[in-house]
């Protein structure tokens, strides 16, 4: 392979929005990912909120992107079809040390630069969440805290990325790093990628190859959060997401919709040693069922969906962890924990200015295609099931193949030969929602597998 | 704005044993619509390849496949409109559907409805067990449609959750695919289905039962390599290696039709709350089939099918609603009743039986019908309760209860 001008070193949600940024300048970009698809491991389990910033702490660089990326991905979230909720948050108090805390969050927002919070009673509390539990004794609105999907939003910038030329470059684990006088040598399973510069934004694995550039200032501890996903005839019962009033005793357990419709219970927080271990656990998920019932009893009486559990890049540092090492030629993204899908278009910006201080030629091409649209899979926009005109423009459109979550046949079709098609069953969920429903496959999950081998066969894989 | 379609005198959603035999019922003399979203007809039994259907209502012994292709020749012989690949998905009216094919979108509206969506089995995420996400944990209904649809082997080695009518025909349909269900585990104290499968089955098939046994974690990154068992007799727990999981029963009504129409449901089944001619609390729109009763066979579903039928074809004569009457509740052991509704005027439910799930066995179950403080029936049945497959008790249990009464509970002595 050619010399690129830019390694971006892990396809996760932060890796591709810098990709797409990079790719849209007068730069030669690859984009490494160690799994078979992008967005695989910490991007595809998270709670999917895309945050004000409200609560971070004032004065961090975590603070300033997640407010500047919240504005750059709602501008971006139109043109490319990603589906986004502005449904609001309300932090709820149920003792009188949070009610206390509330006033102090609402200073720290203005702090952030937030100015839309506003206090309210027990009663406007019940009044917007009627199904709450007994005993809530106040609350802070954030009526900018929106949901989005975070698949979708990986999925289009790395689209665009590859779209302006990017090469992705899937399966290749970086396992060694030689930084020479004006390239760098990225060993990987899969061959060598020589580039320019290097950017490190590979999550859990950030430190790791952080120490293979001979650093070593940061250690990310896998936080694992547990959720619980209700099903979509629960979505009713909550309009807006409620969040715990974070205290000395850690952040709490939320309620929210999601983007496809359902309801969200988590997450748990462990610090665990395995970064890879995603399982559940009996007392995480006891744990949080636990918290649902005094939250909003009535959630408890409605069908669990799917449970699944997220690990969160955290480190010792109460910051992201951005660094240049200029002889090097190198950018750490290191310590991106949950905020990291609203900062992560923030991230990008910022990733451009650092190379443009180093003297990088970072001026815009004025040859780009278009931003790609991509499948609505939010439940609060028009779903091709439910598009008249579509359907009879192609009728594979109405051939429903997902009963449950209502997938057409036409966008497993378009799935299987977008830009960056699945690469699996899981991929495949991800792009379209299949088998992400209530009956787990028991009715469709022969027929998807079916298209998906058949995909496969004809690609002679 | 979905376009608006036809009309026809009766709509049917869902094309399984139920939804079918009431379709030929009533395509005598009505003009009937039968909708069902999978791309051929027959509902569940079409991938059930193994002998034990059609007892009860077609008086012979068949396979799944056989029967629900005699079920489909029966509906299209009398008449009946069978339109495949047709999700409902959501209501337009009192009794007007939404609707996606690839023919388009649009509206069917009947004159009644009958909803007969069926149950599925609660997944492995619905049962809340832990551990990780690996490939190879199914359903019976995924099992099959694998094995008999797509002709996919599962695994080698399978550990069956649950032990009851549907666990077994996983085993058979494992063993048809080439893999050793290794272990059954059951929370009861015994594996629990109908003589037929149970002494020889068992013996044929050599599988072994874990009684008071729970599945409480699953092993394995990328395919399953074993699950962790909790012996609920003794609290000892121990891992059993297994590249296969089969979540077997558990089931669930297909209710998402009942809950976004509003219709009233009867939490105990969690399918729509009918009276004992089948009627929803929407008038015109009726239930039946394992919708009302998660689950019975397939063929007590298809005698729902033609018992409704009668009481479609009085609705759309008369267009009289049966309105409130008096719940029937299950007590302990028991977990649901259908029907639950005891209303004024109403004739005896199908085959003059009340069917109940239970929990817990009883080898000699005294059943009592209490009222507003006072017993109104009672009956020492020869046969047992058990749990995992239905309790049938006489509909003369509840002669002497009043529909305009308090809650009728029916329990054990």
């Amino acid at each position: 392979m050619t010399t690129v001008d830019v390694a971006v070193v892990g396809g996760g949600i932060v890796g591709c929005a810098v990709a797409r940024e990079l790719s849209g300048r007068r730069l030669t970009v690859a984009l490494l990912e160690a799994r078979g698809d992008i967005g695989d491991v910490t991007s595809k389990a998270n709670t999917a909120i895309l945050h004000t910033g409200f609560d971070a702490a004032p004065g961090t660089l975590e603070s300033r992107l997640v407010r500047r990326g919240y504005d750059l991905l709602w501008a971006y979230a139109g043109p490319a079809g990603i589906p986004v909720e502005r449904v609001g948050a309300v932090l709820v108090a149920w003792d009188d040390e949070q009610l206390a805390a509330l006033p102090r969050l609402r200073a720290k927002a203005v702090a952030n630069g937030y100015e839309h919070g506003a206090l309210i009673d027990a009663a406007d509390v019940y009044r917007r969440l009627p199904q709450l539990g007994a005993g809530a004794l106040g609350g802070l609105v954030i009526p900018d805290e929106s949901i989005v999907c975070s698949w979708t939003s990986a999925l289009a910038f790395a689209t665009e990325a590859v779209h302006r030329g990017a090469s992705l470059l899937l399966r290749h684990r970086v396992t060694a790093i030689e930084a020479g006088t004006n390239t760098t040598v990225l060993r990987t399973d899969r061959g060598d990628v020589t580039a320019r510069w290097v950017v490190n934004a590979a999550g859990l694995g950030a430190d790791i190859l952080d120490r293979l550039l001979g650093h070593d200032r940061f250690t990310v501890v896998p936080r694992r959060g547990e959720l619980i996903v209700f099903d979509k005839l629960a979505r009713p019962l909550v309009d807006h997401i409620v969040l715990p009033v974070p205290t000395a005793r850690g952040k709490g357990v939320l309620v929210s919709p999601t983007i496809y419709g359902n309801v969200m219970l988590g997450p748990t927080s462990q610090n665990i040693a395995d970064r890879t271990d995603t399982a559940t656990t009996g007392t995480g998920l006891e744990f949080l069922l636990a918290t649902g019932r005094a939250l909003m009893p009535r959630l408890l009486d409605e069908e669990v969906t799917a449970t699944y559990a997220g690990l969160r890049a955290a480190t010792e540092h109460d910051d992201y962890v951005v660094d240049v090492d200029p002889a090097q030629r190198y950018v750490l993204l290191g310590g991106i924990r949950s905020t990291g899908l609203t900062a992560s278009m923030a991230l990008a910006e910022h990733v451009v200015e650092l190379l443009a201080e180093q003297g990088v030629d970072v001026s815009r091409r004025d040859d780009l295609p278009p931003v790609p649209r991509m499948p609505n899979v939010g439940e609060a926009f028009l779903r091709p099931f439910a598009d008249a005109e579509r359907i009879a423009a192609d009728p594979e459109y109405g051939r429903l193949v997902c009963f449950c979550e209502r997938v057409s046949r036409g966008e497993v079709r378009d799935a299987l030969t977008s830009t960056i098609p699945p690469g699996d069953l899981d991929g495949l969920r991800r792009r379209t929602r299949v088998l992400m429903g209530r009956c787990q496959g028991f009715y469709c999950g022969a027929e998807v597998s079916r298209l998906l081998g058949a995909a496969a066969a004809a690609e002679g894989g | 704005m979905t376009p608006i379609g036809r009309s026809v005198d009766v709509v049917v959603v869902g094309a399984g044993p139920a939804g079918l035999t009431a379709a030929r019922a009533l395509a005598r003399d009505r003009s009937v619509l039968v909708l069902d979203r999978e791309v051929e007809a027959g509902g569940i039994p079409r991938h059930s390849d193994h002998l034990g259907y059609g007892v009860r209502d077609l008086w012979r012994v068949t396979s799944g496949p056989a029967y629900a292709r005699r079920l489909v020749a029966s509906a299209l012989e009398a008449g009946a409109e069978i339109a495949t690949e047709t999700a409902v998905t959501g209501w337009a009216g009192e009794r007007t559907l939404e609707v996606t094919s690839p023919r388009g979108r649009t509206t069917v509206t009947g004159g009644a409805v009958l909803l007969a969506t069926g149950a599925r089995e609660r997944p492995r995420p619905a049962r809340l067990v832990p551990g990780d996400r690996p490939a190879g944990v199914l359903t019976t209904g995924l099992l099959q449609n694998l094995v008999h649809g797509l002709h996919v082997s599962p695994g080698r080695r399978a550990v069956v959750v649950g032990a009851e009518l549907v666990s077994w025909s996983a085993v058979l349909t494992l063993r048809r695919a080439g893999c050793t269900t290794v272990l059954m585990t059951t929370e009861h104290d015994r594996g629990e289905s109908y003589a037929a499968f149970r002494g020889p089955a068992r013996l044929a098939l050599r599988v072994p039962v874990a009684t008071r046994t729970a599945v409480v974690r699953v092993v394995g990154r990328d395919r399953v390599e074993g699950v962790e068992l909790h012996n609920l007799r003794t609290g000892r727990r121990a891992m059993v290696e297994c590249d296969t999981v089969v979540f077997t029963g558990d089931w669930i009504p297909d209710h998402e039709l009942v809950r976004l129409g509003g219709i009233d449901l009867d939490p105990a089944t969690k399918g729509p709350r009918v009276d004992p001619a089948l009627r929803t609390s929407r008038p015109g729109v009726f239930a039946a089939g394992n919708l009302v009763h998660p689950v019975d066979t397939a063929d007590v579903a298809a005698l729902d099918g033609r018992h409704v039928a009668d009481h479609v074809r009085q609705w759309l004569d008369t267009g009289t609603a049966p309105g409130t009457g008096a719940r029937i509740v299950a007590l302990d052991p028991f977990r649901w009743v259908a029907p639950s509704l005891l209303t004024p005027g109403s004739p005896a439910p199908a085959r003059r039986r009340l069917l109940l799930w239970a929990d817990g066995p009883r080898p000699t179950p005294r059943v009592v019908a209490r009222q507003d403080g006072r017993e109104v029936g009672r009956r020492t049945l020869p046969w047992p309760v058990a749990p995992g497959r239905v309790f049938r008790v006489p509909w003369s249990l509840l002669d002497d209860a009043d529909p305009r009464g308090g809650d009728v509970t029916i329990g054990l002595r």
